[in-house]
């Protein structure tokens, strides 16, 4: 069970992403952010039950649909903001914008906007760790519809080959772009993509915070310990469309009777229930932490707006 | 200073890699076969003796996770080197080379280099046919945040090869396979050539040959055979396409007022087509011919050695593009017969 402190921790990091990601999608009406945005509104537990039980060395590798991450690796809401508005002093110095967020500073090494793309630099850091036999673990998080790119199978294979410490994090929201998982693949089965190499899979509700943090605790110990890699699937849904600040019920994609039914299976939803099962933190306390999260993303806004353009690098 | 020996292109780069491994503890080497018998015609063989196969890693083959790999390690502070024994392969690997190592430092404002070496060879002769044999330095001189180096001597190969250790952005190096074999003196001791900067190979006053890789042997073979016609050649071998020596080029240029460029890959679109395009912007007027470009033809590589010998082009190639320069007029479609390169002639099979 979680502790105390443990779901505090862990309520911040959700709160923060959720409530970052509903100001992004209302300012972004106002097109001063000038990058598309692929919002992570319901997927917020993956991120940070994974987050949970990392080390501030451990390293993430990111996609497009990067800002839970970031957030969760406790990245800096202000510099996150200032990069999606293409500001100076943005964490890529508004160079890289809302696909592209990085701050080794909290060990987010990147975010690719290439499907798969970054899996395979997430197995250079743990091979980098183990060749200087540094303590540390690398996430590569992406979708499932990573899981039909070769160089997936290809990091798979070599991680597991050289045991590394990698702990392979698959959100699965089934759906890429607009093509359901299984128009794309015959199974639901991404877990047993590690089988024939012997790296144990772990299907897991994705919005179940606690779930998640259990997991992701076990397959850390696992990857930390020299038996090499773990694969998590995390089942969770995306409730934004793939880009931009709508839900995109009405392009047939997916049912308004599909989409209510994961709106009620909300993480943050889950995770406040659960608080209240276990007597970990209390709504009042709860309420305190939002608001005060608010004030922070309502700055960091102001901050962003005002910042300084974006300059070439030398 | 140490005695100067006598060093073929591959001793050269097999120890420029063991003196690199031994000053720096983040290098280390990836690639199919690096650590075998041959080890890529002996250019690791040396790194695989002194630090085994921890650093000197045979790789499945995966192209382009091999290259993602470097990418996250060179992230983190390692300075990988992946091999691959053709050009040809790279292609699979095209995603992390270009979407990830030559954008990453750029995606974080400057904050991150990715300072990666990868080597792969040319194949040449011998039927190495259309996926043995292409020389690909244009595709990746066309993309910003990558360096691409092609090494046309033993010297040039060692000092090359260490200055890219040193450097914090991804280079590509581009082997020939039929310079593996040449040799030179080089010295013992470990010295760098700095990238971007190309190398004067003859000096001459009538016409200005630029070549690479391969072609610089070619190019110097023709400039001999052109002196007992009193035409004397400048040969500038950029060693590098990215970033390319264009002062020195344009120099050149300037005092003879001719150029020949000549490529290892296709003339379309190529390296050839780029330079020119450079020197017509900047001296056209200074120029007295029109530039001549030797290149591949429009053509994938044939394995038959009979058409082999006519898709290559050669020293009378480069001979008869000198002389349409200075002497126009003068009808010399046949003046020296096409010889087989003593380099070519001693190259046997299986590789």
């Amino acid at each position: 069970m979680m502790d105390p402190k443990t779901a505090a921790d862990a309520y911040s990091r959700l709160i923060i992403i959720r409530l970052t990601e509903e100001a992004i999608a209302e300012e972004y009406k106002q097109q001063e952010m000038k990058c598309p945005v692929h919002l992570s509104i319901g997927q917020e537990a993956v991120a940070a039950g994974v987050s949970l039980c990392l080390s501030d060395q451990d390293v993430v590798f990111s996609t497009h649909r990067c800002h839970s991450h970031y957030l969760a690796k406790n990245g800096d809401l202000n510099r996150m903001i200032a990069e999606l508005y293409g500001k100076k002093e943005g964490c890529a110095k508004g160079l890289g914008g809302s696909m592209h967020l990085i701050d080794e500073g909290v060990g987010m090494m990147g975010s690719s906007a290439i499907v798969g793309g970054s899996i395979p630099l997430a197995v250079g850091a743990a091979l980098s760790f183990k060749m200087f036999n540094q303590p540390h673990i690398a996430v590569p998080y992406f979708g499932d519809g990573a899981c039909e790119e070769g160089v997936f199978h290809e990091s798979l294979n070599f991680a597991a080959l050289k045991k590394l410490p990698v702990i392979f994090v698959c959100e699965n929201n089934a759906v890429a772009t607009s093509s359901p998982l299984l128009a794309r693949r015959p199974a639901n089965n991404i877990f047993q993509h590690g089988q024939v190499f012997g790296i144990p899979g772990y299907q897991v509700d994705g919005n179940d915070l606690a779930s998640v943090y259990a997991t992701a605790k076990r397959a850390r110990e696992h990857a930390a310990s020299g038996k090499g890699p773990v694969l998590i699937e995390a089942r969770t849904y995306r409730i934004m469309g793939h880009v931009g600040p709508q839900q995109d019920c009405s392009s047939g994609l997916r049912t308004q009777e599909e989409w209510d039914q994961w709106k009620d299976a909300c993480p943050i939803k889950r995770f406040e229930a659960y608080c209240d099962e276990k007597n970990l933190l209390s709504e009042s306390e709860r309420e305190t932490m939002r608001r005060s999260t608010q004030l922070q993303i309502q700055e960091a806004f102001e901050i962003a707006k005002a910042g300084a353009p974006a300059e070439w690098i030398a | 200073m140490t005695e100067t020996r006598i060093l073929k292109y591959r001793e050269a780069l097999n120890e420029a890699l063991l003196q690199a491994m031994q000053g720096d503890e983040n290098i280390f080497v990836m690639g199919c076969g690096v650590d075998d018998e041959g080890g890529i015609f002996g250019t690791t063989r040396a790194a695989y003796e002194a630090f085994g196969k921890e650093r000197v890693i045979d790789a499945p083959l995966s192209e382009n996770a091999i290259a993602g790999i470097g990418v996250g390690a060179a992230i983190m502070g390692r300075r990988p080197v992946i091999v691959h024994a053709r050009n040809d392969f790279l292609l699979l690997a095209m995603d992390q080379i270009i979407n990830h190592a030559a954008k990453w430092n750029f995606m974080s404002g400057g904050k991150l280099d990715c300072p990666m070496l990868i080597r792969a060879i040319v194949g040449r002769g011998w039927g190495q046919a259309a996926q043995h044999s292409q020389s690909l330095q244009s595709l990746f001189a066309h993309i910003p945040g990558l360096k691409v180096i092609l090494p046309s001597t033993a010297y040039d190969a060692k000092g090359l090869l260490l200055a890219s250790l040193q450097d914090n952005e991804t280079v590509i190096c581009i082997e020939h396979r039929l310079l593996y074999e040449i040799e030179e003196p080089v010295p013992e001791e470990a010295y760098t050539i700095p990238l971007g900067k190309g190398d004067v190979k003859r000096s001459g006053k009538d016409v200005t040959l630029v070549a690479f890789s391969y072609m610089v042997a070619e190019a110097l073979k023709a400039a001999t055979l052109l002196e007992a016609e009193n035409i004397s050649v400048e040969v500038i071998d950029p060693r590098c396409v990215a970033p390319l020596d264009m002062d020195l080029i344009l120099e050149s240029v300037r005092k003879t007022g001719r150029v020949v460029i000549a490529d290892t890959s296709w003339k379309s679109f190529g390296a050839s087509a780029e330079i020119a395009t450079r020197i017509y912007e900047s001296c056209l007027r200074e120029l007295e011919a029109p530039i001549a470009r030797i290149g591949l033809p429009d053509q994938n590589t044939p394995c038959a050695s009979n058409l082999e010998k006519e898709f290559y082009p050669g020293v009378d190639d480069i001979v008869k593009a000198v002389q349409s320069l200075t002497h126009p007029h003068h009808n010399a479609s046949d003046y020296i017969a096409r010889e087989s390169s003593p380099e070519h002639a001693k190259f046997t099979g299986p590789f």
